[in-house]
Formats: structure tokens, sequence, C-alpha cells
């Protein structure tokens, strides 16, 4: 509010001045003040990343972990106590002199599994301190460990069986909580509720609640708990509520490595719990693989040897120069790293802190061997999320700079495994790995020899291939698509698209694949002359390879030059053979999905008949997993608009499984389904079959279906139907509620969906007794209330419903009440000559009522109406010239009344 | 993929060495340009990874190290001592233990002098040699008695300095264990000790083991660009 005043007022005193100057005085001011805002939003995130402790926050801590103490299996600690009683004003209980240092206290503690640990807690984190000195009462303060950011975070470092039992804990108290709680879901805004609750209420039991609640999601920056999604809005409310602002920013920091997510409704919650520009950063797509569930079974309190052998081998690491470490990392190598109790085994003995430092060191073969271990075991989720936590990402990026050619694969493969969630693609981002890894795809140019034939020779192309398998990963966020394109990632893709190295192709498409779901990005493969290659490389052997090339050329075929360059470079012939080979349901899909945006193009749907492709779709239809599903359907349903399709897939039995569809829930399957019903229902004969499968009713009742595309492409389906059943009006009656239903669809808000159920009342109101029904049931007033839109569509079957539905009773008449007419007379200014002869039509027979024409004539559509009569289209001329006339008799009888 | 050296005057490699250390070769040469050219033919007929003109360099380079290193010409050669400082100051060697061993694999007819030809010959490989070459190279410097095997206890001696900062007992129990996890490792036939069999099947498994007890051999990045190593001569 203060900064609007200030702008005002410094905008008053510009105005008040007379001369020219005044605009960029003004324009000068505005951009001050928001240069002013600028600055604080920065400062302001500048701010939030410094973390500190306070004594609250700590003491908090130790009274949540106090509270779960005690013998027994269940507890997290055995004990935790503070090394002294007194507490000075300010909350700490560490001696002043400390207190300079910023310690705050000092504690003891005492896991289930690890020897009494000594801790201090001060602002900048918790560590472990040299413990208690042999006189009593005396600690030795110097630091013996790292910090961490918070007890849980070090204690859950320290002692395995109290990361095991925390998790435990939370997750019975959840349960717990559920319990209490209505179970399901309520939506996120009543989430707040309980907590608000707990807040107000004083006792002991809610307070510790929500003590747990706040240990428990600080424990997410360790990633390891399973929690449930709640727990962290639940916590996120909580804090807003109880923190002091700074601290809070500080505090949210770590929800962001994010709470694990259901998908489905889950992401919503936390979508909506994000900052908007890492919204926007981010395509939708990645969202569900990133995050997947961190659930994790900790329950081995025997550890397996594997875990001691590491631990050894970790010593090593440690302690060894640089031929102990080679030892070490060639020996940890050959444990099974694809084995989570081995990669958790190296991370939970502090392993892969030492195998980021040695990233860090000028040993190459350290490097080489650290890497070879960080790539394998970087195939586990958490692993990824532990490497990026300790800042794994911006040595790799900078190892990519490394002169070895093997150091930069290792490098590149381990951030592509690494970068499979938003953090870490972000990070790579932001220590400028992208420039680094679209360099690498330019190898083969760099290197000394100039010579055409070994340009990519065997390690170039290593170097490529990992790079490109790097961007890969990374490009599954916006930004990414974005920086590489920035980074003239392109034409190098392009280039290395014109090699043969099959296992480097395979990235490079798949990077392709990955970013052509921007604009910017079809427009350049367009231009790169990308399409040719993917054609081409279509035709290799290796499954994988097709099916990235058949997924580009999906995600391209949306532009129809693209289409035209799939035909025009034999692509469709191939694409038609691969239809034949089912059991690669991923390459399936893939393929079809092509087949699918390619038959949008006429003359593609033609080449697909003479391949025979409609029937192989045909036999796609049953026993085909959805995602196959939607693409085979969406591609009949485009052949279907031609006759010749339609009488094919009815000859190859396609309509029954078609019909069988109507019943599935994939709304975009369903999306698809009803516009090939809806297109097969063109032609009487394959109607008539439709009709015996009871295909009309699945039709309408998917009009009550949530989605409005389905709606509207179920409204749209029905019109077909209706105009070629033999007794459709007899039909659409037997439907119990049917007309009802359709007529209250005309108060969606949806313009698809209303333009669609337009055009079916449209076909309903031909049967007069359903033109009845559907009057008594308001048709008019909510037809009329549709009249003042710009959206040609809606206009054009908006004004045939009309002029279908004044064919009822004293309908003309009411439609003039309910003021639908003057709008009308508006669309006859359209551009659209579609939407010009429905109007003209709806005016004509609008016009046969008297206090109509006056509204036409005063709207002055009889000069529009006439150049009308000039048109080609004769049904426009015809309409045209009946409105005209009706007001011109009007005319001449009210002249003819006014003289007699 | 030969670099070369000096076909072409821009790609100063021996070359540079060589005129810098002019002054006292050419007092040496001037008598013997016959015999220079004898040697550098003989040397070439058994050194394949250096060209003609580069065994030449190579040999002027000897000479004038040989000079400086203050030995007599007549019993030409390199002792223990000067060639350890060359293994240092030019391939960054550290440990004087691995660099007699260095010593002794060059020093092909045992007489504790490195002469031109064990030189050059040494060199090829250690500069230029296949994988095999280095293979072998490495396992000889880490065997020593001669029996063919590299046993528990030469292992042991290499390591024992690999461990930071431990009191001698937990280094030797330390020291011990990492042993074990070696053997373990690379003696394939579980006789206890490696033979050249077991050495080479680790090491093609995985490259980095080739210096598995300790540098032996230029480092990675001073070979890289090749004639750069010999430039530092």
């Amino acid at each position: 509010m203060k900064e609007d005043t200030s702008t005002v007022n410094i905008l008053d005193k510009v105005t008040k001045g007379e001369d020219s100057e005044n605009e960029i005085k003004m324009k000068i001011a505005r951009l001050l003040s928001q240069l002013d805002l600028h600055l604080l939003n920065h400062y302001l995130k500048h701010i939030s990343l410094e973390i500190s402790l306070n004594p609250t926050s700590v003491k908090n801590d130790i009274e949540m972990l106090k509270n779960f103490s005690g013998k027994g299996e269940q507890t997290v600690l055995e004990s935790i106590s503070y090394t002294s009683d007194y507490e000075f004003s300010n909350g700490c209980r560490a001696p002043p002199w400390r207190q300079i240092h910023g310690e705050i206290c000092y504690v003891l503690v005492k896991p289930h599994d690890v020897e009494t640990l000594c801790v201090t807690c001060s602002a900048e984190g918790v560590f472990l301190n040299g413990g208690k000195t042999d006189n009593e009462g005396e600690i030795n303060y110097e630091r013996k460990g790292e910090i961490y950011k918070d007890l849980v975070t070090f204690l859950k470092e320290k002692s395995a069986k109290f990361s095991e039992n925390m998790s435990k804990q939370e997750k019975r108290f959840s349960d717990e909580k559920e319990k209490k709680e209505p179970t399901n879901e309520p939506p996120e805004k009543e989430e707040a509720a309980p907590v608000q609750k707990a807040l107000t209420g004083s006792g002991k039991r809610t307070l510790e609640k929500n003590q747990i609640n706040f240990g428990k999601s600080q424990m997410t920056k360790r990633l390891e708990p399973s929690l449930s999604w709640k727990a962290t809005v639940r916590f996120k409310e909580y804090r807003s509520l109880l923190r002091d602002p700074q601290e809070e920013k500080h505090r949210r920091r770590p929800e962001r490595s994010g709470p694990p997510v259901k998908p489905g409704r889950a992401q919503l919650v936390r979508k909506s719990n994000e900052k908007i520009e890492e919204i926007i950063s981010e395509s939708s797509s990645e969202s569900e693989e990133g995050e997947e569930p961190l659930d994790r079974q900790e329950a081995n309190a025997d550890l397996p040897s594997e875990y001691w052998q590491i631990q050894k081998l970790v010593k090593y690491l440690k302690g060894g120069n640089q031929t102990a470490t080679v030892i070490a990392l060639c020996s940890m190598k050959d444990f099974n790293l694809a084995q989570e109790t081995c990669q958790l085994a190296i991370r939970d003995v502090g392993g892969l802190e030492v195998l980021i430092n040695l990233l860090d060191t000028d040993e190459v073969k350290c490097k080489i061997g650290s890497l070879k271990i960080l790539k394998e075991i970087s195939h586990n989720p958490q692993i990824r999320r532990n490497i990026v936590d300790l800042g794994g990402l911006p040595v790799m990026v900078n190892t990519l700079d490394s002169p070895h050619k093997s150091l930069k694969c290792l490098a590149a493969e381990t951030i592509a495994n690494v970068a499979k969630f938003r953090r870490a693609r972000q990070a790579v981002r932001r220590y400028g790995g992208i420039t680094k890894l679209v360099a690498l795809l330019d190898c083969g140019k760099s290197s000394a020899e100039p010579a055409q034939s070994s340009l990519y020779d065997a390690r170039d192309v290593e170097v490529a291939r990992c790079g490109a398998l790097a961007l890969w990963s990374c490009s599954k966020s916006y930004t990414n698509k974005e920086a590489i394109r920035k980074a003239g990632g392109i034409p190098l893709l392009a280039r290395l698209l014109k090699t043969s190295h099959e296992n480097m192709l395979i990235p490079v498409v798949g990077t392709l694949q990955e970013c052509a779901s921007e604009e910017n990005y079809r427009a350049a493969i367009k231009a790169e002359r990308i399409i040719e290659n993917l054609v081409k490389n279509l035709n290799s052997e290796n499954e994988q390879l097709q099916e990235h090339c058949a997924m580009a050329i999906y995600q391209c075929a949306e532009d129809k030059e693209t289409r035209d360059l799939v035909r025009l470079h034999g692509g469709l012939k191939r694409l038609a053979s691969l239809l034949d080979n089912t059991d690669n349901k991923e390459r399936l899909a893939a393929v079809t999905g092509a087949i699918w945006k390619c038959s949008i193009s006429k003359e593609n749907v033609t080449k697909f008949r003479e391949y025979k492709a409609i029937e192989t779709l045909v036999g796609l239809l049953t026993d085909q997993p959805e995602e196959v599903l939607v693409n085979v359907v969406g591609a009949l349903g485009e052949c279907c608009q031609d006759y010749e399709n339609r009488v094919l897939v009815r000859k190859c039995g396609g309509i029954p499984p078609l019909v069988n569809l109507l019943v599935g829930v994939n709304q975009a399957l369903l999306v698809n389904v009803t516009k090939a019903v809806g297109a097969c229902a063109v032609e009487p004969e394959s109607m008539m079959i439709i009709d015996r499968l009871d295909g009309v009713r699945l039709l309408w009742s998917l009009l009550k279906n949530p989605h409005p595309e389905v709606k509207a492409s179920a409204a749209w389906a029905l019109c077909p139907c209706i105009q070629n059943t033999k007794d459709a009006g007899e039909m659409v009656r037997s439907f119990v509620g049917g007309l009802e239903l359709v007529v209250n669809l005309l108060k969606s808000d949806n313009k698809e969906v209303l333009a669609s159920v337009c055009a079916a009342i449209t076909n309903i109101a031909n049967d007069q007794e359903n033109l009845a029904v559907i009057t008594d049931r308001g048709v008019v007033p909510l037809l009329s209330k549709l009249a003042n839109t710009n959206n040609d569509k809606l206009r054009r079957h908006l004004a045939e419903a009309i002029s279908r539905c004044c064919m009822w009773g004293r309908n003309r008449v009411a439609f003039g009440e309910y003021k639908a007419v003057a709008p009308l007379v508006h669309y006859l200014k359209s551009d659209d000559p579609n939407v010009h002869r429905a109007t003209a039509q709806a005016l004509y027979q609008l016009s046969e009522d008297a206090d109509n024409c006056v509204t036409i004539h005063e709207n002055g559509a009889v000069k529009l109406l006439l150049d009308m009569v000039g048109s080609t289209d004769q049904d426009l001329q015809e309409a045209a010239a009946g409105c005209i006339s009706n007001i011109r008799r009007l005319a001449l009888a009210t002249e003819k009344a006014r003289y007699t | 993929m030969n670099y070369g050296i000096s076909d072409n005057p821009r790609h100063v490699g021996l070359e540079l060495g060589y005129l810098r250390t002019l002054q006292c070769v050419e007092a040496t040469l001037d008598m013997d340009q016959k015999t220079l050219k004898k040697l550098v033919e003989s040397i070439s007929n058994t050194v394949k990874n250096f060209k003609k003109s580069e065994v030449e360099c190579l040999v002027r380079l000897f000479h004038s190290l040989v000079e400086r290193a203050n030995v007599r010409l007549n019993n030409l050669g390199l002792d223990r001592n000067a060639f350890g400082a060359i293994l240092h100051s030019v391939f960054g060697m550290t440990d004087d233990m691995l660099m007699n061993r260095v010593f002794f694999v060059f020093d092909k007819d045992h007489n504790n002098r490195i002469n031109v030809k064990e030189c050059v010959k040494g060199l090829s490989v250690f500069l230029r040699g296949t994988f095999e070459e280095k293979l072998k190279f490495c396992f000889e410097v880490y065997y020593l008695n001669g029996d063919g095997y590299i046993c528990r206890e030469e292992i042991f001696d290499m390591l024992k300095n690999s461990l930071h900062q431990q009191s001698s007992e937990e280094n030797d129990e330390g020291i011990k264990e990492l042993v074990d996890i070696t053997l373990k490792k690379m003696d394939y036939d579980n006789d206890g000790k490696i033979s050249f069999a077991d050495f080479e099947k680790a090491v093609r498994e995985e490259r980095l083991l080739l210096e598995v007890f300790g540098p032996c051999l230029p480092e990675a990045k001073l070979c890289c660009p090749r004639h750069k190593s010999v430039n530092c001569l």
C-alpha cells in the first residue's frame, strides 16, 4: 500500500508540470518505483536464505524430543538433557562467554545405538563438541564434526535407530490424527482448521502435537521418512500462524525440497503452496515422475554385512592418500551398487560427502572412481536428493570442464541421473550446467582432427552421448528447455542427429522430443530440418530409438507443415508398419500418437489407408493400455472424417469396440472416443450399429461427465446420431431426463460446451414433440441469455438453435421478449459466412413476428441483409430475402393501416 | 594419432628442451656427430613409439642431463639420485620408494646406471606406452624380488604410507586391512599373492587399478597433449 501511494505522489508532482517532458518524467518515475520494488523483493529473497537457529526453536526441538525419549524400543532416544539447568533470560543456557560465539546451549543425547553425544546448539546450527571433560561440568567447546541445520537432522545423521523410530512415531502419530479428523481429505483451506484449534486450545496434548508436527516437517529436509503431504501442509499453516515472519522464511526453504507427493490432487495442493515463479518455470509433465514418494523400509535393526564393509571403505576414503582412496573406490565399486542396501549404506556412513568432496580435488583417478560410484547409486531417488542437498551438483557441473573425456562423460551421466527432479534440474541450470552440457554436444567438432570421416571418433561420441543424456534429464523443465535453446543446443542436436550412433541418437531424440512441447522448439525443429532425420531414424532397428522418434513426431505434428514433411520423407509408411509389432507398449503408444497427429492432414489419411493402417488400428482397439487406446481412437476419429474410411472401420468391425470404450473414465480417451463415434455416426449404416449397441444412450450419459471437454465432445457426437437415426424423436424421448439434462447444459460457462449443446438442441428440435418438451424446460430464455457472445462458433450454432426453436408455439415472440433479437442482428457483421447463414435463417424465422421485425429493422439489419441477398450461398440468399420481405410486408401493412 | 614433434617447427617439443641446454651439449656432441647418428639409428630400430627425430632429441637431451648431473662421459648414465630428481621435477613423483623402483625397471642391465638406450626405451613406455606396455611396466615396478608375483609383504610395504594421521599401531592395522581389501579384489586365484595374470585381469576390468600401489607413471594431465610433457624437460 505504501509503495502505491508514494508512486502516486511522485506521479502527482510530475503531472503538475506542464511541459512536453512530462511523459518522460512520468516514465522515469514509474521505472524508479519499479526498481525500488524489485530491489526490496530481491533483498527479501536474500535474507530469507540465511539460516539461523534461535533459542526458542532449539528449546522446542529439545522439548519435543524429550517427550519421545525414554527406555524401550519405540522411543526415538534413550535420553536427552541439557548440561546446565540454568536458563538465561534470553533463553540461552550456554555461559555468556560462549554466547558471544552464538552458542545457545549444550545437550547430552543418548540414542539407542550410539554412545552419549555431547552436542552444541548454536545459531549457526548443531554440531558435536568435544564432550564433557573429566573435571565436573566442564565442556570441551571445540567443534568436532560438521554443522547440521538442526538437532533432528543431526541426530538422524548420527543414529540410524533414531531416524527409524522417528519415522515410526510420525506414522503412528498421523494415524492417530487421521482417526480423529474427518479422514477424507478436506480441501486445503479446511486443513488449517485443526491447527488453528490446536493453537487456541491450551491443552498440553495439543501443544505436543504441534511440536511433533514441527519436528516432523523439519525432517523433510533429510527426506528420509515417508511423510504424508498433509503433514507438511498443516505444518506450514501452523508455522505461518506461530512463528515470527523472519524465521518463517528460512524454514520455508527446506519444504521446497519437496514433501512426498501423491499424484493427483496432492499435486494441486503442493503447487498452490509453491512460489508462482517455480510453477511457471516447470512443465507440467514432470511433477509426477520427479517427486516419487520416498517410502523406505528402514526397519532393519541388524544391519547387513555390506554396511560394515562399506563403512570400512569410507574410512579409507576419508583417511587415505590417493593410492588408498583409489583402492577403496575400486573395491566399493565391486559392491552391488544397484542394490538399495548398499546405496543407503554408503550414504548412512557419510560416504556421499566424501565422494562429493573427492570431486573437488585435483586427483583425476579419485574423481573418476568417485563418479563411477555416484553414477550408479544416483539411480536411487533418495540418494539423488542427498547428492543435491550436499551440494554435489555444482562440483559435477565444474567437472564438465575437465580436459579428460572420461571424466566429462561420467560427470554428465551422473548429472543425467541426479537431475530427475525439479530442484536438481534447477540447480544444474543455476550453476551454468546447461551451457556446459550443450558444449559437450559440440566436442566432435572441437577435436583436433578436421577430417569429416573421423569427425566423431568413439570417445567424442561417448562425450556427446553423455551430454545429451544429461540434457534429456534436464529438459523436463520449461526453463531448462529455454536455456538449452539459448545455449545453441538445437543446431548441435540436429547435427548429432545426422550421425548413425544409435546409443547417442536415443538421448538426442529424447531431448528433442521432450523439448518439442514448446512452440519455439517446434519452429526450430522445422527450421533445422530435423523431421527428415527423425523419419530416417524411425527406420532404425532400435525400438527405443523408434519410440522416441515417433514421440517427437507426435509432438511436432500439431503443425501442418510438419505433417506434410513426415509424409514427404516417407515416414507414414514406416509408422504404419511399426503398428504390426504390439509387444512394446511404450513404442506402440508413441507410434499410434504420431499416426494420430499425422492423420489430421487429409493427404496423410489417404496414405494411411493405402498402407492398410486403418485396419490395423481397428485391431488395436481391444486389449491395449489406455495410452495406446487414446492415440488409436484419436487416429480413427481423424480418419473417419473420410467417407471411405468410415465404411472401412465399419467393415472391419471397429464400431462395437469403439462403443464399448464409451464406458471408460479416462478423460482424454473419452474425448477421442466420442469424436470417433460421432464421426462414424455420420454414416447411416454405422449409425444403425451404434444404435443397436445402445451407443447413443452412452453418449448421452457422458453429458454428465465432469470434464467440459468430454461433455462438449459427447454433445457434438450426438448431433450426427440424432440426424441419422430413423426414429430419432422417439429415441431421444426414451432417455429419461435426457432433454432436461441437455437444456441445463446451456448454463455451462464453457464456450465449446455451449456451442456443442446448441448444435445438439438444433437436432433435437427437429422433432416437434421434443421441441415442445425443451420449450417447457425453458430453452428459450437460456438460449436468449447466450446471445451476447463474440465466439463465432457459438454464434453459428446458437443462431441455428434459435431458428429451429422458433418453430414451436409462441417461441418467436418469446425470443423477442427475452431480447435475443438485437444481438443476433449484430452477428451479421461477423466475418464467418457460416454465422451469416445461420443468423439470416434465424432472423427470417424471428421476423415472422411483428415486434421482432421492428427490432430487426431498428438495429439496422436491412442494409446488411440486402448485401447478403447478393451472396452466392443460396440458403443465405433465401433467408436474407425472406427476412427482408417480412420486414417489408410489415411496413406495407402499417402504411396501409395508417391510410385506411 | 602422432603429434608431430620435430616435423612441424612450431610444435617445439624436444627441440626446445634441447635448445635450452644447447651450450653444454654442443661441446660433447660436436665430436661424435657420427656416433650420434648411429646411436639414434640403432635405438630407433628397437623403439617404435618415437620417431627418429624424436629419438635424436631424446638422445641429446639425455646427454645434457647427464652433463648436468655431472657424470663423466665415458661412463654415460644416470644414477639413481639424478634419475629420481628428474622423475620428481618433471613427472611430479614424490614417493622415493616408487622412484627407486621405477629406476630399477628402467635399468635393464642392473648396473645401477641408466644409459641412453635404457632411458629412451623406458621413456617410450613411460610417455607413449600402449596399455599393454604400461601394464607390464607397472607390474614390474610393483614386484621387487623378481619372483614374478607381488606378495602380501610387498603390498604392505608399498601401502604403508597411504593413511594420514594415525598412530603407528592404528596405521599398521589399517594398512593390513587395506592389503586384505586389495588382495580380495585382485588376487583372482586366491594364492595370497598377485601374479601378472591377476594384475592384468584386474586392470582390464578397472583401469584405475593400473597404478594401484602408488603412482609410477607420469600424471595423466601431463600425458594428455603428449609433446608437452617432453617439452618440460
